[in-house]
């Protein structure tokens, strides 16, 4: 009997408690024009629920990364050539942009991107694109944006154009909202934008995941912000993962603590009157 | 007085038909930053479609318009996708020469049908002369200035609350992040050519009715959508509607008060799409793009 329970108490527990891997990478490979390899196999994973950290300095393939899984490489001459991307243990690197949105990826790109000549309504409603019924559901999406963002509230009807920088990216991450998305992908969403108005959007990033349980894959150069939100860390070079794993780990990590979070080895933060021009490593990898 | 209201109403009537032409353009050029040289065409082909339903096939005209309309739509996503879509990526210019090989296409194709001579045009819009003002306007004149401001009435609607025209301006704004947020772009092209070549076909539509007969030469109204565009700004909607009523009172008072012999009723529009590019290259309402070609 005993016995008998525990197995059915296990199978229930195989039953609810899902597989939490959402997004796979494996080994991926891609190439621009044909010949310039951008990403040298590449793999990562991303677990539901939680928000993972991709960092890594300019030109490392960070937002090559994202646009391989969201299908946004065509338009730039790029391709998948080799490995492959699953979500939900679905392959889709092969997919177009717009079935890959259909099935719950929503990619943010840099630099915001809203449509400057639409209002911030209509910015939304442009993000709900792929909803199946969009005039049921608009309304309700609407006030659950501007719940997190009530700045948007007050300027719903106002051209995006006129927004500030941390606005726009506010109304970019609300229109992924809008799309009902298992995972957010958020490419740089500090970039230009003032101290203040980036903690205030991480505060939200880490709202959105609690309260909405969205997945979050972000992409930063903001090493310090990035960690602190984070549950797991990936650091590119060149094309390829060079370290992973907790972000608490990661903070003790002598060439993290260096390159991307600007201390020396005492621990303190380095003045910028102090910094040599020599790299304690030159490659993570040589 | 009279000549002068005279004057106004049917210059305002041909360049609502204008506007109607230019719309297409505009549409098309902002979704794809196609430059539709063909735009005439549609209009002769929305009138020879009518021509066939209403005249040939004998159909009560109500129905045989509606129907001439879906296939003028038909034929415009039919050249956008076996004409224009594999040229995506190519440059610009290999796009206009294709645009306008395709005009003499078109040309052929319906001369081939319908043969070159002028065919009489049913005659279904009311023609009674209406008294404005002490001037007589023909009620089909009225009727096209009513027509061409309840489309756009209908097109406003469409571009600020469905969903597909809210995809369409997202689409001329910025097209890769609409892509990101999977809006099919391919789609939004297929729409902009459809609504081009309905709005083209009506255009086509009222012409034939006021002229009363149908020709090849028909097509020529398409080379005005020029005038209309850069004055009004190749980008810009409102643009094409206040650029194409600009233009067809500029055609109708030279016509009008200038010597008849000069003929400069046909020209100055042409003179106004030098001048406008002289002195305003982004026309009135266009986006100020600076651009080496």
């Amino acid at each position: 009997m005993g016995l008998m329970l525990g197995g059915f108490t296990a199978l229930q527990h195989r039953l609810t408690k899902e597989d939490p891997l959402m997004l796979e990478l494996n080994n991926i490979e891609v190439i621009y024009n044909d010949v310039v390899l951008v990403l040298k196999g590449l793999s990562l994973k991303v677990d539901e629920g939680q928000i993972v950290a991709l960092l890594g300095s300019n030109g490392a393939g960070k937002s090559t990364t994202l646009k391989a899984i969201s299908g946004l490489l065509k338009p730039e001459n790029g391709a998948v050539t080799d490995g492959e991307v699953r979500f939900l243990g679905q392959p889709i690197h092969k997919k177009d942009a717009p079935t890959i949105v259909k099935t719950g990826i929503f990619q943010v790109m840099e630099g915001r991107r809203v449509f400057e000549h639409l209002t911030i309504a209509e910015n939304l409603q442009a993000g709900a694109y792929t909803q199946k019924d969009p005039a049921l559901t608009l309304y309700h999406d609407m006030e659950m944006v501007f719940n997190y963002f009530p700045r948007l509230r007050e300027r719903r009807t106002q051209k995006a154009g006129f927004l500030s920088g941390g606005e726009q990216q506010m109304l970019a991450i609300g229109r992924a909202l809008m799309a009902h998305p298992k995972l957010i992908m958020l490419d740089e969403p500090s970039l230009g934008l003032a101290p203040l108005m980036v903690e205030e959007i991480f505060r939200i990033i880490k709202r959105i995941n609690k309260e909405h349980g969205t997945t979050i894959l972000l992409v930063e150069q903001n090493a310090r912000l990035a960690l602190e939100a984070a549950d797991h860390a990936y650091i590119m070079e060149n094309g390829r993962i060079v370290l992973d794993g907790k972000p608490a780990d990661l903070k003790d990590n002598a060439d993290v603590r260096e390159f991307y979070l600007g201390m020396n080895e005492v621990g303190g933060r380095k003045s910028y009157r102090e910094v040599k021009h020599y790299k304690r490593r030159k490659r993570w990898l040589s | 007085m009279e000549k002068l209201i005279q004057l106004s109403l049917s210059g305002i009537a041909n360049g609502a038909i204008y506007a109607l032409v230019a719309l297409g353009f505009v549409l098309i050029f902002k979704s794809s930053d196609v430059i539709n040289f063909a735009q005439g065409e549609l209009l002769m082909i929305g009138a020879y479609l009518t021509y066939m339903t209403v005249q040939q096939i004998g159909l009560f005209w109500p129905i045989g318009v509606v129907i001439a309309v879906i296939l003028a739509a038909v034929v415009g996503v039919l050249i956008e996708q076996l004409v224009l879509r594999p040229l995506i990526g190519e440059p610009a210019i290999s796009v206009i020469m294709v645009t306008i090989g395709l005009s003499s296409v078109l040309r052929a194709i319906v001369g081939a049908i319908w043969g070159i001579t002028p065919l009489p045009a049913p005659q279904f819009l009311p023609r009674d002369p209406v008294n404005i003002l002490g001037a007589t306007v023909g009620m089909d004149k009225l009727l096209a200035i009513g027509l061409a401001l309840l489309l756009f009435g209908i097109l406003t609607v469409f571009f600020r609350t469905s969903s597909e025209g809210i995809a369409m301006r997202a689409v001329a704004d910025d097209q890769q992040a609409a892509l990101s947020m999977g809006i099919s772009i391919k789609r939004v092209w297929a729409v902009a050519w459809a609504i081009a070549a309905v709005t083209a076909a009506a255009g086509g539509i009222l012409l034939m009715s006021i002229f009363g007969g149908v020709s090849g030469t028909i097509a020529h109204v398409g080379l005005l959508v020029f005038p209309v565009v850069i004055l009004g700004g190749l980008d810009s909607i409102p643009g094409a509607v206040v650029g194409g009523i600009i233009i067809g009172l500029i055609e109708a008072f030279a016509g009008g008060y200038l010597p008849p012999e000069l003929g400069m009723g046909h020209v100055t529009p042409f003179i106004v799409l030098v001048l406008i590019l002289l002195v305003r290259p982004y026309g009135l309402f266009g986006q100020k793009l600076i651009e080496r070609v």
